[in-house]
């Protein structure tokens, strides 16, 4: 019986990697021939713009919204540590720091993944299950070209522009509550985080929009793509894409973390 | 007699497999130019797979599809690209382009080749008429379309670039009789107007007899028994009336009885109809006929 059992789980768990491997060698062949149409020729001009429209302007709202909360909750965590030590001026160094280095990026791109990568994945999905995607292709138009490039252009575009938002929004959000609330003086506030938030921090914060902006698009219209018939395959896909997307999102920072930091020492050194 | 220049599809030895599920197998057909073929058989024996290796939409797992001579699988994408320019297809739900409006619709093919848009303007015009559709449709988007309003626009579309092959698959489907046989009308009409070949996959009889020279029935691999061919008939219109396969039968007549026999007999089950024991008897020493081909 223990021996079925064994058996039962090693079949199962080969099934299981074997499509994950898959899925993911599928993956990066899809992302392979969007760069190669993304270089070979320039995206139709009709598609672009109403994507970049979706993507950054009508997530605006809520990303501004998601950096000011996020800065509100780090403020009001951070002050009550910083009180025990005394060192109540410098929470907005720390607060400034983490928002634009790490949580304003991750924590957008976050919300951009729920937001708009659902969306897109459900989008295409919808548009192969009612054969849109081969209407495409019998028409003489590439659908990776016509549909993905556009979509990644605009998340490449807009996610970092979005970022800087909700940068922005809990820089504020973050002083609203150090400053008014809890009455921290506001020159040393500004003053201690001009000092420790470097050029760099703002430089790597930039970068890691860009790349998990391109992991976005990507996984949400490749799981689009790669749908299933029906209502339940077109909801699978916007799930899948998010699920997805967000793991990818994580281990991204990871590295991007690593790799960052030691440019940030190189670029330290080279500043002295 | 046709030779193999006359023909502009052939199948060779075709069979298509999705994951262990395999839908068609060793499929060898001819569809000759100018002629409309259509394509019958139950839903699941593969009439639309078979019309999406024709545009290359789908490859198949053994055998050859060509296109005017050229192998579709050794065919570059580019290359596969300007083939399908000269293939029109009018998917079963019309696949119109749901974020764009009619006009755009009708001129995306033609935008997608580089015309000029007053051109464009003027043909989409012209063939929104010939399926009997006005101006005031341009502006609409297909949300807001009845089911045969974007049958049309779907055929306007397909024929804007007066493709040499024109695939219907289910054109009728989901429609009334009347649009039907509006649709049954338009396919005439198109083929009419310029050379045309065409190949129609319909469950329709009635679209059967207006429009086919030729009829091909496919039936489903899970039924058919040993090594039985996929393609149980080929013929004239009128030789599918006269044909004596039960199977054939079956399926012209619209009888389920027929349908209910053969799934016992093929599953193998112990059950049998109490009120015709001896038909049961003789369906276990049914032997398929030979298959029919069109006199050359």
């Amino acid at each position: 019986m223990i021996d079925s059992w064994v058996k039962a789980a090693f079949r199962a768990s080969e099934a299981f990697f074997g499509n994950a491997l898959g899925g993911l060698g599928d993956w990066a062949l899809f992302s392979m021939s969007t760069f190669r149409w993304l270089l070979l020729r320039r995206p139709y001009a009709r598609t672009v713009a109403p994507v970049m429209v979706t993507v950054g302007y009508q997530s605006a709202g809520v990303v501004i919204i998601t950096g000011f909360f996020i800065g509100m909750v780090l403020a009001v965590h951070s002050y009550s540590q910083f009180k025990k030590f005394g060192f109540v001026t410098w929470s907005g160094s720390l607060i400034n720091a983490s928002v634009i280095r790490e949580l304003g990026p991750v924590l957008a791109a976050t919300m951009l993944a729920g937001r708009v990568g659902s969306s897109m994945a459900a989008e295409m999905a919808t548009m192969r299950v009612s054969e849109q995607i081969d209407a495409l292709a019998c028409l003489g138009a590439n659908p990776i070209h016509y549909l993905v490039v556009p979509r990644l252009l605009a998340c490449i575009l807009m996610i970092p522009l979005l970022t800087l938002m909700a940068d922005l929004g809990g820089v504020f959000g973050a002083a609203l509550i150090c400053v008014e609330v809890y009455g921290v003086e506001a020159h040393d506030y500004w003053r201690h985080s001009r000092d420790f938030v470097r050029m760099f921090d703002l430089f790597a914060g930039m970068i890691k929009p860009v790349v998990f902006g391109g992991l976005i698009a990507l996984i949400a219209c490749h799981r689009g793509f790669r749908s299933k018939a029906g209502a339940e395959g077109v909801g699978r896909a916007a799930t899948e894409a998010f699920v997805l997307a967000f793991v990818a999102i994580l281990v991204a920072d990871f590295f991007l973390a690593l790799i960052l930091n030691k440019l940030g020492d190189v670029w330290a050194q080279i500043g002295r | 007699m046709s030779t193999a220049a006359d023909a502009l599809v052939t199948f060779e030895e075709v069979s298509v497999r999705f994951g262990r599920q395999e839908v068609l197998r060793n499929i060898s057909l001819q569809i000759r130019r100018g002629e409309t073929v259509v394509i019958i058989g139950e839903s699941g024996c593969g009439k639309t797979v078979t019309l999406k290796l024709i545009v290359g939409l789908l490859r198949p797992t053994a055998g050859r599809v060509t296109f005017d001579g050229r192998v579709l699988t050794d065919l570059r994408e580019h290359e596969l690209a300007r083939e399908r320019l000269r293939i029109g297809f009018l998917f079963q739900g019309a696949a119109l382009f749901d974020s764009l409006t009619v006009f755009d619709n009708v001129a995306f093919g033609m935008r997608a080749i580089g015309l000029a848009e007053n051109l464009i303007a003027h043909r989409v015009r012209q063939h929104l008429r010939e399926v009997g559709l006005s101006d005031a449709v341009e502006p609409k988007m297909p949300a807001e379309l009845s089911g045969g309003m974007r049958k049309r626009v779907g055929l306007a579309r397909a024929l804007a670039l007066q493709p040499e092959l024109m695939l219907y698959d289910e054109p009728t489907t989901g429609l009334d009789p009347v649009m039907s046989d509006v649709i049954n009308e338009l396919i005439i009409q198109a083929r009419a107007r310029s050379p045309m070949t065409s190949v129609v996959v319909t469950h329709d009889m009635h679209t059967v007899r207006r429009v086919a020279d030729r009829v091909i029935m496919l039936y489903p691999l899970a039924r058919l028994r040993g090594n039985e061919q996929q393609i149980i008939f080929q013929g004239t219109p009128q030789e599918l009336a006269r044909c004596s396969d039960p199977r054939v039968r079956s399926f012209v007549e619209g009888d389920a009885r027929g349908h209910g026999e053969w799934a016992l007999e093929a599953s193998g089950s112990e059950e049998s109809p109490t009120e015709m024991p001896s038909a049961v008897r003789e369906m276990s020493q049914y032997r398929s006929p030979n298959e029919r081909r069109v006199g050359d």
